[in-house]
């Protein structure tokens, strides 16, 4: 579904070229949710966006579908980004618009008639729970269900694939719940692949099929997680699972002692 | 003593007159050329959209020379292309010419610094949902940036009723003319007065519309 080769990425600073992402090859298969993980400045959100080439590597290619996405001129491109979504940390709405205009917008962008837009926003405000917000202006909502505005929005084209950046690093642990979800249910119903970008292991546990741990720009260590025994080799690896472990054994002694 | 108000009391409806006619003129010529302008003067700013840096560096200089001019001087320099344009530099029509000339950068700049106001994220959103440059300035960037180009079109119409006034000195009439001839050469205070008066009205009243509407297109909060 989505095949990077060999991506690298170097950003001009003013300390000096930083290369933030480094001879990275990644398959993702169709309907996997893809989780890649590490922590800040790790290069993840710059891998995600070179999917969708929000950021264009240096080197390397990117193929979505089967089709090369790094050989095709700007207006292909665009055709082709109608069938890549993508949410945000910070949603990115539109203030200016509410929550039907901005899930209108994609469809506007794509020149759908007008009489088939109708039908379509319904159909993903009612998605993702937000049907009785149609009429709400963005800064009337909390971050849980902005983003989930976020998520219709991107779902108006009908994508194949979703790209998630941190999209619940702004919201408290119960929301990130209500969006995570949203997410796997998207992934269920539509069979939508999905990446998705965190620095939270729970985040991965919870919804990931399979996951990389990004490292300096690289990607150290990849997991499946339907295996039975993981065993993360990487020290950051081990420490991001080990995390998690420490989480779960705490809950276990919380019910214990409940 | 009201009588010489009641006297310059036609003359003071007629120079408001002008005066509205030199804004009516000036304020929408200048969105209308000053909206693009400035947009381009966004899009092609180093690390924008449009990688066109000889025309933003040429752009930047003819706005920031017209805008360097004193209002009067500009006036006073450019009085052959308005004779050009208007036949004559007389008159409230050839007041406009400098006060168009004047507002056209000075709105560009405003609409520049609007437009880098709205955030980043969103812009990105629709690149990212396959909108092309034109889509992007369409849709977001105006969309977005609405409030902010009404607050600028407010600001430059209060600017401008007071750059009216230095056109009376070159016989563009309006309402400085008419404060130069009865504040001036009269010594008529009494009329300066309700001269004063009746422009603190104005421009309450335009700061108060301007303010609503932003308020009604201002959906951020
Ligand atoms: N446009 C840019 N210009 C310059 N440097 C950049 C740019 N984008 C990213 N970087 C740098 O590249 C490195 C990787 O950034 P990236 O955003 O991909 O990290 P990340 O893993 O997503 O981190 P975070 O968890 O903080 O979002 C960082 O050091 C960052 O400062
Ligand atoms: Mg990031």
């Amino acid at each position: 579904m989505i095949d990077l080769r060999n991506i690298t990425k170097t950003f001009a600073t003013e300390s000096g070229p930083l290369q933030a992402v480094s001879d990275v090859s990644l398959q993702i298969g169709e309907g996997d949710i893809y989780g890649l993980i590490g922590f800040s400045g790790a290069g993840k959100s710059t891998l995600l966006r070179t999917i969708n080439l929000l950021e264009r590597p240096d080197a390397g290619t990117v193929a979505v579908d089967g089709e090369e996405l790094t050989r095709l001129n700007l207006r292909e491109l665009r055709r082709r980004r109608l069938s890549i979504g993508m949410i945000f940390q910070h949603f990115n709405l539109l203030n200016n618009l509410n929550v039907y205009d901005n899930v209108s917008f994609p469809l506007e962008i794509a020149k759908v008639p007008k009489a088939e837009r109708r039908p379509r926003i319904e159909r993903c405000l009612e998605m993702v729970g937000l049907s009785d917000k149609a009429k709400a202006y963005p800064a009337k909502l909390s971050g849980g269900q902005k983003q989930r505005v976020a998520i219709a929005r991107a779902l108006a084209n009908e994508p194949k694939i979703l790209l998630c950046d941190e999209p619940t690093s702004s919201v408290d642990p119960q929301t990130t719940g209500s969006i995570l979800a949203a997410l796997k249910d998207i992934n269920r119903e539509l069979g939508i692949t999905i990446v998705i970008v965190t620095h939270e292991m729970n985040v991965v546990q919870a919804i990931c099929n399979k996951v990389a741990v990004m490292e300096h720009g690289r990607v150290v260590e990849r997991f499946d997680l339907h295996e039975k025994n993981i065993v993360p080799q990487s020290p950051i690896a081990q420490f991001l699972f080990k995390n998690e472990i420490a989480l779960e054994t705490g809950r276990e002694t919380e019910a214990r002692y409940a | 003593m009201l009588d010489n108000v009641i006297y310059a009391w036609p003359e003071l409806l007629k120079s408001l007159g002008e005066t509205f006619y030199m804004l009516v003129l000036t304020i929408p010529i200048a969105v209308a050329i000053g909206t693009p302008l400035g947009t381009l003067l966004f899009l092609t700013r180093p690390d924008s959209f449009l990688k066109w840096p000889k025309f933003y560096v040429l752009l930047n200089g003819v706005v920031n020379l017209v805008r360097s001019f004193p209002f009067l001087i500009l006036m006073i320099a450019i009085i052959p292309f308005t004779r050009l344009v208007v036949g004559t530099a007389l008159g409230t029509t050839a007041a406009t010419v400098p006060m168009i000339i004047n507002a056209v950068p000075y709105f560009a700049r405003f609409i520049e610094q609007v437009l880098l106001d709205v955030n980043r994220g969103v812009v990105e959103a629709a690149e990212s949902m396959g909108a092309n440059k034109l889509q992007i300035v369409w849709k977001v960037l105006y969309t977005e940036a609405r409030s902010g180009i009404a607050n600028a079109v407010t600001i430059v119409t209060v600017s401008f009723l007071s750059y009216s006034t230095v056109a009376g000195l070159v016989g563009g009439g309006g309402i400085g003319d008419f404060a130069i001839r009865y504040g001036y050469y009269r010594y008529q205070t009494d009329v300066m007065f309700v001269t004063i008066v009746i422009m603190v009205l104005f421009v309450q009243l335009f700061q108060f519309t301007g303010n609503f509407v932003v308020r009604k297109l201002d959906k951020r909060l």
